[in-house]
């Protein structure tokens, strides 16, 4: 790629970015979110169109006008979020799009299907052609799409963050797999923002910040605080002091709690914790394995027609039943998982996102509206104590802001909530920069030091071993394991290898 | 601040162009523009009698697209302003007939239009309920509801209350007639311009204010924009749904009131004529704005007495498809200025 650029209206994603990829190997594209990444695939891809500037793939200039000619030039990408149809089976997916027949013709599926366990033997990558999609793992998921790109003879492979929503152990199996690819000859891009998994599986490395490829180099030369300073433009912190503070009394206590859904879906079955003030409580596990529901009933937004059995209190006062209105009122916060769909109104000045869900205050009434003097007050105070990159807030759009300014302002606002005494935090630094995580964090601790109750959801293993006082790990809606305050606390100091003993509970 | 000037000039230029288009059919019907818009003009501004007659027309328009439009905020489109008028309009006729002529006037106006607007809040309710019990779509239970008003209206008036060989109800008492501009002040000649007028203007002022200015419009628009973040946030959306739907079905039901009461005296079949649908199209080029609609509803009130006055030279249809074609480069352009803003 030489001197591309990319704009959108006045903002320039890709600025002027020239990066040589070689052949056969794994070459990893880290950044922060908004840095332009996802940009730059979609320009290779042929989603987009550079606004100016050149693609060539092996001396050959190229200019895609849609995927299919990035498909038919031999590239292929492995979305962050699949694309598959869980009804059909893996040789029917594999074929999508590709079906070799014309409208009315039979599918060539068992020529298909003996391809597939063909690639699959040579590459490792072990699936049942004939297993519907919708049953399999993430894991076997990601190598359906693998798999998918290999029968396509995909020379050059894009993963987007493909580590994102697996387990530990299925990202090693995953590394293994990449490998085993370029030993083959394959040229792999990797997109990801976990610079650890950067220096275990690349090659070589860019880092891009603000649209630009800042650095490129070989892995071997490259260190974390170094990739993680370019990422950011200033050194980061990237260890959180935990102080070992002695919990309180039991703020939240959830007993033998199950969950069915409409159609009689098993998501909680017997599930039980307490979680006392002063403490952040982490619940580690894959993604699907009853944490939204767990939040939904301890928030008061379960579908209606859920059954819901056990007992969930909160102070001693039942959760169960309660709506998302009086629940809050109990001085219980939430930050939920998705807060672009959930917890923000996009289209709403910022100044009005700092009030929402908390516009029943009547601190922050005035006759039949709101008293905006009081209003302006606090979101000026917030603004500058969570650092917010927000130049008018009464006009502004929350739309506009990046991801971590709009965070901050969630977490703002659920952090300064009247008499709060538990928080509840899904995936708070999802799509979060550097900076802004390190932030988070230390609000967390903050919050947790003057004696309020926390539960952290997350993904990131990291993040819940840098972060919990305790860790329960959940596996098909129950607590697998839970490690103790001590446990923790003498098992953080070895990284890597706690998290492969929270993978194996939660897997 | 371009965005701004963008949006403002979507619905200008919609209609300019819709104007240029109607030269064009009007030289097709093998008429002189220039002489059809001169003899309109002068007909509708040439006298206060005419002017009067748009003033009534936009009376009923604004309230008509009210209706259309508060649901509109919270994503719900009630197409069925149409039988909710309706509803409105026979209810506020028996009403007026049963009322007797000695009741004290304004007592017996207030009656009638309150029970026009429980009339049509009530038909818009139907489908609220429909929504949010069972979750049937808006659009399709308003348009079936349209059909059964009719149904139910027309019956009722052939079978039960028509004065025998007319198509009329018996004509309401003097005392729950709204007074014309014309018996108080002596404005508009004696065109049916009535009261109604500045009923209409205090309710676009006060729907401005609940939308913009109160915690409930507040909660309102937010659920409009994103029902999940709503319930998120503790907001009842179940009940802004029901609450949408009447007060625009309670305010259909005071465009009704507006003719039943202000002007024909009588449920007459077929006397709505549509006007529920134009309400569509005034929300939509106001986009459904409140204020902006006093304007579109002007537009749409001058095109509707307009193309009547000029009946005789060129059919009145040609002013249904002006309407529906600016409508339809509204939201082309909507379109286009979106794509712009994006770029």
């Amino acid at each position: 790629m030489t001197n591309v650029s990319k704009k959108f209206g006045g903002f320039l994603a890709n600025n002027n970015i020239s990066l040589d990829i070689e052949e056969g190997i794994i070459h990893a594209l880290v950044g922060e979110n908004g840095a332009g990444k996802s940009t730059l695939t979609k320009l290779i891809y042929g989603i987009h169109q550079p606004t100016s500037g050149n693609i060539t793939i092996k001396n050959s200039t190229v200019r895609f006008t849609s995927p299919r000619n990035a498909i038919d030039a031999g590239i292929g990408m492995v979305h962050q979020h699949f694309m598959l149809a869980p009804e059909l089976s893996v040789t029917e997916n594999i074929m999508l799009g590709n079906e070799q027949a014309r409208l009315f013709q039979r599918l060539p599926l068992k020529k298909v299907r003996t391809l597939i366990l063909k690639n699959a033997a040579n590459y490792g990558l072990e699936i049942n052609p004939d297993a519907s999609v919708g049953s399999l793992s993430i894991g076997q998921e990601q190598r359906v799409e693998i798999l998918r790109l290999l029968l396509r003879n995909s020379s050059i492979m894009i993963f987007d963050e493909p580590t994102a929503v697996l387990t530990p152990l299925e990202t090693d199996l995953l590394f293994t797999t990449l490998r085993s690819l370029r030993d083959k000859g394959k040229t792999i891009l990797l997109i990801t923002h976990k610079l650890d998994e950067v220096l275990a599986v690349a090659d070589m490395v860019s880092v891009m910040r603000k649209g630009e490829v800042i650095h490129t180099m070989p892995t071997a030369l490259a260190t974390k605080p170094e990739l993680a300073k370019m990422m950011v433009g200033h050194s980061v912190l990237l260890k959180t002091n935990n102080s070992s503070f002695i919990p309180g009394e039991i703020v939240l206590a959830i007993s033998k709690l199950g969950f069915r859904t409409l159609k009689s879906e098993k998501k909680l079955d017997d599930l039980t914790l307490t979680i006392k003030a002063g403490e952040i409580y982490g619940i580690a596990g894959v993604e699907g394995n009853g944490q939204s529901e767990l939040l939904q009933v301890l928030t008061g937004l379960t579908p209606t027609g859920t059954i819901i059995t056990g007992e969930a209190t909160f102070k001693g006062e039942s959760l169960i039943g309660k709506k998302a209105a009086k629940i809050r009122l109990l001085g219980i916060s939430h930050i939920p998982e998705n807060r672009l769909r959930d917890a923000v109104i996009l289209d709403y000045p910022v100044s009005s996102n700092f009030i929402f869900g908390r516009h029943r205050e009547h601190s922050f009434h005035k006759g039949a509206g709101f008293n905006h003097l009081v209003i302006k007050r606090y979101v000026k105070n917030m603004i500058s104590e969570y650092d917010i990159r927000c130049t008018s807030p009464d006009f502004q759009q929350l739309r506009v802001l990046s991801g971590g300014n709009q965070q901050k302002i969630v977490i703002a606002r659920e952090f300064s909530r009247p008499n709060i005494s538990l928080l509840i935090l899904a995936q708070p630094t999802r799509g979060v920069d550097i900076g802004a995580i390190e932030m988070i964090h230390k609000k967390i601790i903050d919050a947790c030091c003057q004696g309020v109750a926390v539960l952290l959801v997350s993904s990131e293993l990291e993040e819940i071993i840098a972060l919990s006082t305790r860790i329960a790990c959940i596996y098909k809606g129950s607590i697998r394991h839970e490690f103790t305050q001590d446990e923790v606390r003498d098992k953080r100091q070895r990284g890597r290898e706690f998290m492969k003993e929270i993978g194996l509970h939660i897997t | 601040m371009i965005n701004n000037i963008i949006k403002l000039l979507i619905p200008i230029l919609s209609i300019f162009t819709a104007c240029l288009f109607s030269i064009l059919v009007i030289t097709m019907t093998g008429r002189d523009p220039i002489m059809i818009f001169g003899k309109m003009f002068y007909a509708v501004f040439g006298s206060s009698y005419g002017i009067g007659q748009v003033v009534f027309r936009t009376t009923t328009l604004v309230f008509a697209g009210l209706a259309v439009a508060i649901p509109f905020k919270l994503k719900l489109f009630n197409i069925g302003a149409e039988g909710q008028l309706q509803m409105g309009a026979f209810a506020a006729a028996l009403m007026g007939a049963i009322l007797p002529a000695s009741t004290f006037s304004p007592v017996a106006i207030i009656l009638c239009i309150l029970v026009a607007m429980v009339a049509g809040a009530s038909w818009a309710l139907l489908a609220g309920v429909l929504k949010v019990r069972f979750g049937v779509n808006e659009v399709i239970a308003t348009i079936m509801l349209n059909f059964i008003a009719q149904g139910i209206t027309g019956y009722l008036l052939t079978y039960h209350y028509a004065i025998p060989s007319t198509v009329h109800t018996a004509p309401i008492n003097s005392s729950s007639i709204i007074p014309t501009f014309g018996q108080i002040i002596g404005w508009f000649a004696n065109s049916p311009a009535n009261l109604s007028t500045l009923l209409s203007i205090i309710i676009a002022l006060l729907c401005q204010f609940l939308l913009f200015h109160t915690r409930f419009g507040y909660e309102m628009l937010a659920t409009g924009l994103q029902p999940e973040a709503a319930r998120y946030g503790g907001i009842n959306v179940q009940m802004h749904t029901l609450t949408a739907m009447g007060i625009g079905g309670a305010i259909a039901g005071l465009g009704a009131s507006n003719l039943v009461l202000g002007y024909t005296h009588y449920y007459e079949e077929g006397m709505t004529a549509g006007i529920g649908f134009t309400g569509i199209a005034v929300a939509l080029l106001a986009g459904a704005h409140p204020l902006w609609i006093l304007f579109t509803a002007l537009f749409f009130g001058l095109l509707e007495y307009g193309g009547l006055t000029i009946n005789a030279y060129i059919p009145k249809d040609i002013f249904m498809i002006i309407e529906a074609v600016t409508i339809l480069l509204f939201l082309t352009f909507s379109a286009i200025g979106k794509r712009l803003q994006h770029v």
